[in-house]
């Protein structure tokens, strides 16, 4: 059976990535992009491209970057699931990255691993493997491309036939929208210019369904970093706050409810390993895994975010208190990349359970 | 690596070559398994192990399947082989795991557990069965309840109070009794399911030998701790995707188009990624305890198991409902094996009931996580370092 543990290499990268953005951003911060979305956050991704080396974590080193898979990218993403970087990790370093590399692109991904560019991926946020359509006109809401310079979309060109395109930023018009979590935020993207054709037919398609794919295999990691987060976080509290003259962890209630939630965060970290470790591999069983891994990962952040929530009575509702901005990074990735209810309903046609 | 971890598929050859499952009695097989070290490859040498890491067995168990061998049977000796044999390998004199650690293994000694009492069932540390030494035997005398294949027992395990007047976790003393002896009465106690798969126990003047104790006089309770982590990892579900409940739902699904509806689709799907994920946070546990004994966390993966084992079932008598109305046999039957899945839909559905009680209840489970696993403050316990008999009862 696939190795579901972390090895020590990977625990030190999620100690220097936890170390970095310690130093680089805290949660106020990120509770300032709903009042600010303009303000520049780009430093701490500089900091963690130019530390790290994290935008080329997945680039071949032939191509520059560091020749890791997606046990690795993983361990990234629960870090910064945990911390809410607004960082492009997840948009351009695997999204766009896997799709580029899925094309055989040689010419951009060496920039991308410099960390001299970002990427995205234009297809609504909402996309998942397999179930997404070429883009025309406007397409919203899109994440990743406030701050990106290059734009990988597929269109249907001549003779109906799809292409994958890379547009320049000035081959684009981007329009930001407020979006229910500001920490990613989303736009508005119409595409203005010819782009440059990276590939087309079956490659264009294989290449986005590979981005869309990791990027939901992936997304379970940053989900399962929030809920761990939101228990570690919610646990302190319990044990600290007074009321009826004990600690409100000391009532059974209450510790019931949080032993049930300790269950659905291990299975997502056991869900989010396996997405992650097939995936890496290139096992037979990665797509089954994708889509277990979120239609579990996505419910659990979910729920530890509003289970903290509550269990913080009338500080969790503030906008001091950094509970909210997990709750709605947790129901935006929920949505984001296919939602529970999506992912089983592919789950079914892989494992041969139809619906009728 | 050692050169015996190395050579590990060498000698499950061997053991095939010089024993072939297909013309040696299975009891006979398991024997020579346990001989060459095969049984639990994690256990000592002569002990019916190698002293490896835990998670190698699943090598071993993978080619003897391949091979068609024979395995233990845990639906009768669950008890023997999933907390009798790690308990004597923890706490067991030589003696005693030399006379019983094989004829677990082989089977041909079924072995039940001498725990809840009336009175103790969540609150084992209140088990009032004495043992009083009586020069080199110990003389017992009470009642247990719920004892699951006492009817078929050669041995139990038994936790006893020998010591009335210190608090309730320090006066438990842990033995192995022979249910041959005069002294035990074994009753049936019917259940749900109309079956009698336990019983209850009666102990008058049951002699043990001192030699049959299992770790120190008061140190009961650590002993039965052990047991009982192991109890919450054997009772977890199989290894294999769609094993357990859900994989007589599925079955069922693919052949049977007539029971798929909409709202059945969406559920079957919701317990099929909920069974899945359990499945591999129990792997991923297997991974982590390779080395060591399991611990707290493994109460997470019996509460897992219970919840999803007793929705599926419930869920299963939905899909076809006329059928759902109906039930196989309540006779009343003493198994000799007990099922989970055994027979029809309305048996797994009422025995699944059991799965959030027995080796502890869900409450119990949600509470050990709480406290040893999360660090919670415990619970209100007014008998804390009171003597037992000064317990309020
Ligand atoms: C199928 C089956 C097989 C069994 N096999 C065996 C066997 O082989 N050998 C053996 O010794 N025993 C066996 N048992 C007994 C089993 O271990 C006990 O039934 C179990 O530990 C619960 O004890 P009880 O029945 O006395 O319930 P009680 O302890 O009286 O519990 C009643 C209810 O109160 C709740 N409760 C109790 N204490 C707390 C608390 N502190 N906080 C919150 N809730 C609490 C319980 O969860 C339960 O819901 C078996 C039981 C079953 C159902």
């Amino acid at each position: 059976m696939t190795d579901l543990l972390y090895s020590d290499v990977e625990e030190s990268l999620r100690a220097s990535v936890r170390a970095t953005l310690q130093r680089s951003m805290n949660d106020a911060l990120v509770a300032r992009l709903a009042d600010e979305p303009a303000m520049d956050v780009s430093g701490i991704w500089l900091t963690l491209t130019q530390q790290l080396g994290l935008a080329g974590l997945l680039v071949p080193e032939a191509l520059g970057g560091a020749g890791a898979g997606a046990r690795e990218a993983a361990v990234v993403l629960e870090e910064l699931g945990r911390s809410l970087a607004p960082v492009p990790f997840l948009t351009s370093a695997v999204i766009a990255t896997t799709a580029l590399l899925s094309a055989g692109d040689e010419q951009y991904l060496p920039r991308l691993a410099a960390g001299e560019a970002t990427a995205a991926l234009v297809l609504p946020w909402t996309a998942r493997s397999g179930a997404w359509t070429p883009v025309e006109g406007t397409i919203e809401p899109v994440a990743g491309v406030l701050e990106a310079d290059l734009f990988l979309a597929p269109v249907m060109g001549q003779g109906d036939v799809l292409c994958l395109r890379c547009y320049r930023r000035d081959e684009v018009a981007l329009e930001p929208v407020i979006a229910l979590d500001m920490s990613r935020p989303l736009a508005r993207v119409q595409l203005t210019g010819p782009g440059t054709q990276l590939a087309s037919g079956r490659e264009a398609q294989e290449a986005v369904d590979a981005g869309l794919a990791a990027g939901a295999a992936l997304l379970a990691a940053e989900q399962l970093g929030l809920a761990q987060w939101c228990l570690e976080t919610v646990l302190a509290y319990v044990k600290e706050r007074v009321q009826f003259a004990r600690p409100i962890g000391s009532f059974q209630a209450i510790k019931h409810r949080l032993a049930d939630l300790y269950l659905v965060i291990v299975n997502a970290q056991a869900a989010s390993r396996y997405a992650a470790a097939t995936l890496a591999a290139g096992d037979p069983d990665a797509e089954v895994a994708q889509a277990v891994a979120q239609s579990w990962c996505s419910d659990a952040a979910v729920r530890a975010a509003e289970e903290a929530l509550q269990l913080h009575g009338g500080i969790g509702m503030t906008w001091e208190h950094p509970i909210h901005l997990r709750l709605k990074r947790a129901k935006a990735d929920q949505l984001a990349l296919g939602t529970p209810d999506r992912h089983r309903s592919d789950l079914a046609d892989l494992v041969e359970l139809p619906a009728s | 690596m050692s050169e015996q971890t190395s050579d590990l598929p060498q000698r499950v050859q061997d053991l095939l070559r010089e024993h072939d499952p297909a013309t040696t009695e299975p009891s006979e097989f398991l024997g020579a398994r346990f001989d060459a070290g095969l049984a639990w490859v994690h256990f000592p040498p002569g002990l019916g192990g190698l002293a490896l890491a835990r998670g190698r067995q699943q090598e071993v168990d993978d080619l003897l399947a391949a091979a068609g061998a024979p395995t233990p049977d845990y639906g009768r000796n669950s008890i023997g082989l999933g907390m009798t044999a790690p308990t004597l390998v923890a706490f067991g004199t030589e003696q005693l795991q030399r006379r019983f650690l094989r004829p677990i293994f082989t089977c041909t000694e079924i072995w039940c557990q001498l725990f809840s009492e009336p009175g103790a069932g969540s609150d084992l540390a209140a088990v009032s069965t004495r043992a009083v030494r009586d020069g080199d035997d110990w003389v017992v005398d009470g009642q247990k309840v719920w004892t699951s294949a006492a009817h078929n027992a050669q041995y139990a395990i038994l936790l006893a109070r020998t010591d009335t007047s210190v608090p309730k976790h320090a006066g438990l003393t842990y033995f192995v009794v022979d249910m041959s002896d005069p002294g035990v009465q074994v009753r049936p106690l019917r259940q749900i399911t109309g079956e009698a798969e336990f019983n209850e126990v009666f102990l008058t003047g049951v002699r043990v030998p001192d030699q049959h104790r299992i770790g120190d006089v008061g140190q009961g309770w650590k002993v039965a701790t052990t047991t009982l982590n192991n109890e919450r990892v054997a009772i977890g579900a199989g290894n294999d995707r769609e094993a357990g409940q859900i994989g007589k739902v599925t079955q069922r699904w693919r052949q049977e188009p007539a029971v798929r509806t909409p709202g059945h689709h969406a559920e079957l799907m919701q317990w099929w990624v909920e069974t899945e994920v359990t499945r591999l946070a129990g792997e991923r546990l297997r991974q982590q305890l390779q080395a060591g004994q399991p611990g707290p966390e493994s109460s997470a993966m019996k509460l897992a198991f219970a919840h999803q084992a007793q929705q599926v079932s419930g869920f299963a008598l939905e899909l076809d409902p006329e059928e759902g109305l109906l039930y196989d046999d309540w006779t009343m039957v003493r198994p000799d094996s007990a099922s989970f899945l055994g027979r029809g839909p309305g048996f797994r559905y009422l025995r699944a009931k059991g799965n959030s009680i027995e080796g502890g209840t869900s409450e119990i489970m949600r509470n050990v996580i709480a406290e040893r696993v999360l660090g919670l403050p415990p619970e209100h316990r007014p008998d804390k370092g009171i003597a037992f008999k000064d317990v309020p009862r």
